[in-house]
């Protein structure tokens, strides 16, 4: 059942369009992680659903009801925010319970709501502290706890792990996944890292320009982007892109780079015929080459290494093919010299091949 | 043929924190310029304060730099309830409770009109807002004296002229928009998802300003306050001008005590009347100085 929608939604800062047209549902109980650089629009779509600012077109449904004009707090929402947001002059407890009292919620009620949202965000202890006395992650603790207390059923998430330092961020996002199995709310969730969308999500759309470039698993978001931007935003390291024009000669689609080295690309699944001649990318995830052929149907690539980075667990090596750079991720087992020429290996059906001009996945 | 044997000053191994001279240029400078400072300031006080202590007699000795021979508070007596202004002669302290009575409800006033529209202007953005800004700041340049004349007019149509009212009204008016500025910068300085995440929390207008942003504004407050009670206190313009005879503030009385220009000129009452005039914006400094808390909005956000 969906259960957030947003219809043909439109948002401007003065002259600025940030939104235009944009349309998104998201499923009742689903985790969906809008993924984006700075300046996207994702917050201001966050924003917008919340209602925490005035859009100029379009509308935001809820629940099955229109809340286009509705205040925020009318909108069954809770919203949890980066920099936490605690009020600074009230203990835990009193953020927690501040939108009860002014809601008039019967004491005993805010107690039981008070009591459950401690017990599971294991902040009980923390509750009679000021917000200056806690630390960063007590903090988002009680920022989360104070959604959770509202009794909602879609929590909004603005950023809330990015001002934790990294061992706090894994261990809060462990626990945000382990809320939403506890809980089953709808959940939307704003970040511009990857890695967060990718564990936490059931869907991630990510954003560009004020448009969802792709709405999809995690998965299929890693392993069939559908543009370029996707491709190249999603994964760390990067996705190794290598340009040249397509043959489609007899049957056999290749791509020529630049200086005549061609590739072979048999077992790509095209999305449609593919002309000869066109301007292509290929993109292939530095973890998808290999330096040794062992997975069949795969196609080889002539290779001058140039650095070498080890990274503990792996290695990364960065070659030369023409005037492209690529790179790949090794077993960090294998010894290998600066200079050495070596042939990498990779299977085109699992490569990614885009239109050099628009983008678009071929 | 090293450096070190060059240079015997430099022969000792850097260790340690780096020795500071004692009488660098710069402390020289700093310090000569903060003495003058002082002595410039303070040394009109140490007379005027010597002065309100003597009798006329001793006064009239011309020493005014001598302390006293015999100290006397007669001078501040006399100042505080029984120097001429005019035909009165009942002191300064006619003139001190108009003070009070003019200073406590116009900085009350303008101070919370201040506080309102600065909290509007940076946290409600509604139409015309910016445009409203920017009057305020315009009204902020203009010089007191151009709007004097059409204020007179509009507080005698509305028929408070020549009341405490009226110098009342006049003060929230031009406290408007340097508090307005005031309140609008510190308000917008606070993160605003503050008030995103009160807003959430189903809190109006009204519920934000008192519940949320009213706790975290004492250092504001306290700013207001010692800018409005040193200004609406050592008003004389307005005063002279709004308030009528029977309502003239303490400065205003000030001056007709020193002016007056019947019988001898008793410098140690004159003293002593000013010191006391004086009294009200210098214990503000020094009590409110204290209120100047740090880390009122600690905890709020990240840090």
């Amino acid at each position: 059942m969906v259960h957030v929608s947003v219809k043909k939604l439109g948002v401007s800062f003065g002259h600025l369009k940030v939104l235009r047209d944009l349309d998104l549902d998201v499923q009742e109980g689903e985790f969906i992680v809008l993924l984006g650089p700075s300046g996207c629009g994702k917050s201001t779509l966050l924003n917008a659903i919340a209602g925490l600012l005035d859009i100029d077109a379009g509308q935001v449904w809820i629940a099955g009801k229109n809340v286009t004009w509705k205040e925020p707090a009318e909108r069954g929402i809770g919203m949890v925010f980066q920099s936490y947001a605690l009020y600074p002059r009230m203990t835990a407890e009193r953020n927690l319970t501040f939108g009860l009292r002014v809601a008039r919620v019967p004491k005993d009620e805010i107690a039981r709501r008070v009591e459950r949202a401690a017990t599971l965000l294991q902040i009980k202890p923390l509750l009679q502290r000021r917000p200056a006395e806690l630390s960063g992650g007590q903090r988002q603790r009680v920022a989360i706890g104070r959604a959770l207390v509202r009794d909602v059923e879609v929590f909004l998430f603005d950023e809330p792990l990015s001002n934790l330092d990294a061992k706090l961020r894994t261990e809060l996002r462990v626990e945000l996944k382990k809320l939403h199995m506890q809980l089953g709310s709808t959940m939307i969730y704003v970040t511009h890292d990857q890695i967060e969308a990718l564990t936490l999500a059931d869907r991630v759309a990510v954003m560009n320009g004020g448009v969802i470039q792709q709405l999809a698993s995690p998965k299929e978001l890693y392993q069939r982007p559908v543009n370029r931007f996707v491709a190249g935003f999603v994964g760390s390291p990067a996705m190794n892109f290598i340009s040249g024009k397509l043959e489609a000669s007899n049957g056999a689609p290749a791509i020529v780079c630049g200086d005549g080295v061609r590739i072979d690309l048999a077992g790509y699944a095209f999305a449609g015929r593919p002309d000869g001649g066109r301007p292509a990318v290929l993109g292939v995830r530095p973890e998808q080459i290999h330096l040794v052929p062992e997975l069949p149907e795969t196609t080889s690539l002539p290779l001058k290494l140039t650095v070498i980075e080890p990274m503990g667990a792996d290695s990364l090596l960065w070659g030369e093919i023409g005037k492209e750079t690529v790179s790949i991720r090794a077993n960090s087992d294998e010894t290998h010299a600066i200079g050495e020429s070596v042939n990498a290996y990779f299977q085109p059906k699992r490569a990614s091949l885009f239109d050099a001009e628009s983008g678009v996945r071929l | 043929m090293s450096a070190v044997a060059l240079n015997p000053a430099e022969a000792v191994e850097p260790s340690g924190p780096k020795p500071r001279r004692r009488f660098a240029p710069a402390t020289i400078m700093v310090y000569g310029v903060l003495i003058v400072a002082a002595v410039y300031y303070l040394i009109p006080l140490y007379v005027m304060v010597m002065t309100s202590l003597k009798g006329l007699e001793e006064v009239r000795l011309g020493n005014i730099f001598a302390p006293p021979l015999e100290v006397t508070l007669q001078p501040w007596v006399k100042a505080w309830t029984s120097a001429c202004t005019g035909l009165y002669c009942e002191g300064l302290q006619v003139g001190f409770w108009k003070s009070v009575r003019i200073t406590v409800p116009s900085v009350i006033v303008s101070i919370a009109v201040g506080s309102v529209n600065g909290y509007a202007l940076a946290n409600w953005r509604f139409k015309g807002s910016e445009f409203f800004f920017t009057i305020l700041l315009v009204g902020s340049f203009i010089p007191y004296q151009v709007l004097l004349f059409p204020l007179v007019l509009m507080t005698s149509a509305i028929g408070i002229y020549s009341t405490i009212w009226a110098v009342i009204v006049v003060h929230t008016i031009f406290g408007m928009p340097v508090l307005t500025l005031l309140f609008r910068n510190y308000f917008a300085s606070l993160p605003i998802e503050l008030f995103k995440a009160a807003r959430v929390d189903g809190a109006g207008f009204w519920g934000i300003f008192f519940r949320i942003m009213l706790p975290m504004s004492l250092p504001i407050f306290t700013v207001a306050i010692i800018l409005q009670v040193t200004g609406i206190w050592n008003d004389y313009l307005f005063g002279l001008v709004f308030a009528g005879q029977p309502n003239y503030p303490m400065t205003v009385q000030l001056n007709n005590i020193v002016n007056s220009i019947q019988g001898v000129r008793e410098y140690n009452v004159n003293m002593a009347a000013t010191l006391l005039t004086g009294l009200v914006p210098l214990t503000i400094y020094f009590v409110s100085g204290r209120l100047f808390v740090r880390g009122i909005a600690a905890g709020a956000v990240k840090g």
